[in-house]
């Protein structure tokens, strides 16, 4: 073997099983999220060293019970082992198995084994296997699937360097299928098969047979020659059966000379949980209990690092703007990149801490729970109890939550749930919230344990959530697609989530925010920062002007300094722009500064903190910059006297930042996983005339 | 008229007697409900619908049409 070569390794497996795990601990760190060409599927890949000469390039595939994909992720592994040309293909693959379900995962290795590129089987949570009473003959085992077999326990972290070790010998592991589907089923029709298809084995002509869709990456010579078995699609459905029957015969047969489980130990405590945690009502109670939990533990423990790393990069500004050569480039730093940043660091803890419930409620297979106590539910919404996951993760971030939708296998409540879900209160809401929150609504306890602060925050998410269901009732009726729905979901055993696993998982998905939104937020706060602070003729004979004018005379110096530099930002480039709009907006009473803020808002709605802490700064040169809060409560409205963000005003911009659609990552998402602009076009008119509406009447009635 | 999976009450089992190919869906079989294996409700969801059964070794949630069409003989 010559130095440092490369082995691409697939991990495959059924969900729950600790494939993750494995993962992380074979990866550590060292592992990225990055795309499947053309499709937005997140692949998960990572470097793990073998041995000293040999370097495992490794991707998590997406948890399957079978080969055969039912929803869109799974249709990635399937395309993944049968394209040789595609840059995963793997070289070898890890079938992970769970010691409890060792048969069904068997089911799935046995297809695996079929394609015969070298597998290997690592069976996982063999620590357990004492205590439910399991007894495996393993070398009985090896020999009956033609295969190595690993013992390995993610958890106790043991069995992973025999694995590394037999990794390491991959070339010699045997290929032979392990079941000869053929003759068991229809010997004449699988040889016709095998004499059309000489280049493959006949487990692969068969799966590119039996696929609904035909795979992209085949040869138009290729796609007519399956077709022509394509055509009885009766018997091939029926074959398909017959293959999976005798696929579990087998299997059955193995594991009768080889698994032994002492019945004495029932799963009692399993069904203990069950019946609590699914009740008719305290199942309910539980899981708005844990919702309620969550969205409180957001507000309340991220505030305190949210108002640190505000301030610190208020200062940041400050120190740069004390400490560099005045001039074009330290305002760029100092107004423009800086404050850009700090827009995106902000987010990390209210992401994080969202990811953190998800992933442990995920881990402990409660989530599992929560789908089969939602489903009848949703179902009356024309959506399925697969997604409540989907609509709980676009509380964090829509982009992330349209993906997991992935897995609902009826299009019609996919649909539905990708057209609500930006209704949820997305992180990116939040801190336009908090910061209108806490200029307008009183910092008070009352009865003693609610926050006033935290109840508003409490009434946003339920108003979002209202929205989102209300208008899942409407699509539900409006849309005529015929709903032939799949639902069968695995109830996997309860357990503690790992650590490791939850830390993992926390980490990639404010990773993937930071260099996904974060770029966007930036960039537009670089552009806002240069439309603020440059501008026509008006703009540029700013000082003469105001210095000018007679009413000027008289006032201190930086009393003037003031004036000029809020006369630059009316006549700036950004100025123009939100003057335009300013006829529009004035009914939902907002000014051309708010209007500024909202037309950024359409990139992304946490512009608007940015925007708004931009214009201030531009504003306020040659002051202290103070936090945004402040200078957003300082803000005054020069018609009344009265403060800007008075409580009608920031009523209508809650409700307003509630409804509308404001995000152009959303809406290219959307577009990609619907396969149409029609989709995001509704998303966008409909959301934002909404928003509008009911902005406008709110302002009315409170002001 | 023969029982399937959405007779059972909470607690019983029967014995997963005959397929219609056209109605079971290839993903359930995949997952363990074969013909002639046990199954056995273990609870309904609130509002009469999932149904979470145990079939197989695995413990599975489907709704109730789909298990309509599952015939059974009771035990």
């Amino acid at each position: 073997m010559k130095n440092n070569s490369v082995v691409h390794v697939a991990l495959v497996g059924n969900p729950n099983t600790g494939k993750t795990s494995l993962f992380n601990l074979l990866t550590g760190l060292n592992q990225k999220v990055g795309n499947y060409p053309g499709i937005t599927v997140d692949k998960k890949q990572g470097k793990c060293k073998i041995s000293d000469e040999l370097t495992a390039e490794i991707i998590d595939l997406p948890g399957t019970y079978s080969i055969n994909p039912t929803t869109l992720d799974e249709t990635i592994v399937l395309d993944t082992l049968l394209n040789k040309n595609n840059v995963s293909f793997p070289d070898l693959v890890i079938v992970v198995a769970e010691i409890e379900n060792l048969k069904r995962n068997l089911l799935l290795f046995s297809q695996i084994k079929d394609l015969q590129i070298p597998t290997i089987l690592a069976i996982n949570m063999a620590d357990q296997m004492e205590r439910k009473g399991i007894s495996l003959d393993i070398h009985k085992l090896k020999e009956e699937l033609k295969t190595e077999i690993i013992l390995i326990s993610a958890r106790k972290n043991s069995g992973i360097d025999t694995l590394k070790k037999e990794i390491e010998n991959y070339k010699n592991w045997n290929t032979e299928p392990l079941a000869t589907i053929s003759d068991k089923i229809d010997s004449t029709f699988f040889s016709e098969i095998k004499a059309v298809f000489p280049e493959f084995s006949l487990y692969k002509s068969w799966l590119l047979i039996t696929q609904q869709n035909n795979c992209s990456f085949l040869s138009e010579e290729l796609h007519s020659k399956i077709n022509l078995f394509k055509k009885d699609s009766e018997k091939i459905k029926k074959y398909q059966h017959k293959e999976t029957i005798f696929r579990y015969q087998i299997i059955n047969e193995i594991l009768k000379k080889t698994y032994k489980v002492d019945r004495a130990e029932a799963t009692d405590l399993r069904s203990k949980l069950d019946r609590v945690l699914t009740h008719r009502i305290f199942g309910y109670l539980i899981f708005t209990s844990i919702l309620l939990l969550i969205f409180t533990s957001i507000f309340e423990w991220a505030n305190l690092p949210m108002d640190l790393i505000d301030g610190f990069f208020a200062n940041l500004s400050e120190l740069a703007k004390n400490n560099l050569p005045s001039g074009t480039f330290t305002n760029l730093i100092a107004e423009g990149v800086i404050p850009g940043i700090g827009g995106v660091i902000i987010f990390i803890p209210q992401i994080a801490i969202l990811f953190l419930f998800i992933s442990i409620l995920e881990e402990t297979g409660y989530m599992s729970r929560v789908v089969f106590l939602m489903d009848k539910i949703m179902r009356r919404f024309g959506m399925s109890g697969k997604s409540v996951i989907p609509l709980i993760s676009g509380t964090a971030c829509a982009i992330p939550a349209i993906m997991a939708s992935r897995n609902i296998g009826s299009w019609k409540e996919r649909l539905i749930t990708i057209l609500v879900i930006p209704f949820t209160t997305c992180s990116a809401r939040l801190p336009v919230y908090a910061i209108l929150i806490s200029l307008i609504i009183p910092n008070k306890r009352i009865l003693g344990i609610f926050n006033l602060q935290g109840l508003t925050l409490m009434g946003l998410y339920l108003l979002g959530f209202t929205a989102a269901i209300s208008s899942a009732i409407l699509l539900h009726n409006v849309l005529k697609i015929e709903n032939k729905s799949l639902f069968v979901i695995e109830m996997p055993n309860y357990k503690l989530p790992s650590l490791k696993n939850v830390f993992y998982e926390v980490i990639e998905k404010t990773k993937a925010f930071i260099f996904g939104a974060g770029k966007i937020i930036l960039a537009l706060s670089i552009v806002l920062w240069f439309l603020a602070s440059n501008g026509s003729s008006t703009f540029k004979n700013a000082k003469q002007f105001v210095t000018s004018q007679e009413e000027n005379n008289g006032l201190s110096d930086a009393n003037l300094q003031k004036k000029i530099a809020s006369y630059k930002l009316e006549h700036s480039y950004i100025g123009n722009m939100g003057k335009i709009i300013e006829p529009v907006i004035k009914p939902m009473g907002y000014d051309w500064k708010i209007g500024i803020a909202l037309i950024s808002s359409f990139a992304a709605r946490e512009v608007f903190v940015g925007a708004l802490a931009t214009i201030y700064s531009v504003e306020s040169e040659g002051e202290d910059v103070g936090t945004i809060k402040e200078r957003m409560a300082a803000e005054v409205n020069p018609k009344t006297g009265l403060k800007r963000f008075n409580f009608a005003t920031g009523i209508s911009l809650l409700l307003f930042y509630a409804f509308a659609m404001q995000c152009i990552g959303t809406l290219a998402i959307v577009k990609r996983e619907t396969k149409s602009w029609k989709w995001p076009i509704l998303q966008l008119t409909g959301m934002s005339a909404l928003a509008y509406v009911v902005a406008v009447i709110a302002f009315n009635i409170l002001s | 008229m023969s029982a399937t999976i959405a007779n059972l009450r909470v607690g019983e089992s029967g014995i997963i007697e005959e397929f219609s190919l056209d109605l079971i869906p290839l993903c359930l079989l995949e997952m363990g409900c074969l013909p002639g294996k046990e199954v056995k409700l273990l609870q309904i969801a609130p509002f009469n619908d999932p149904l979470y059964i145990k079939v197989n070794g695995s413990h599975l949630a489907i709704r109730k049409e789909l298990a309509l069409q599952i015939k059974i003989t009771k035990l």
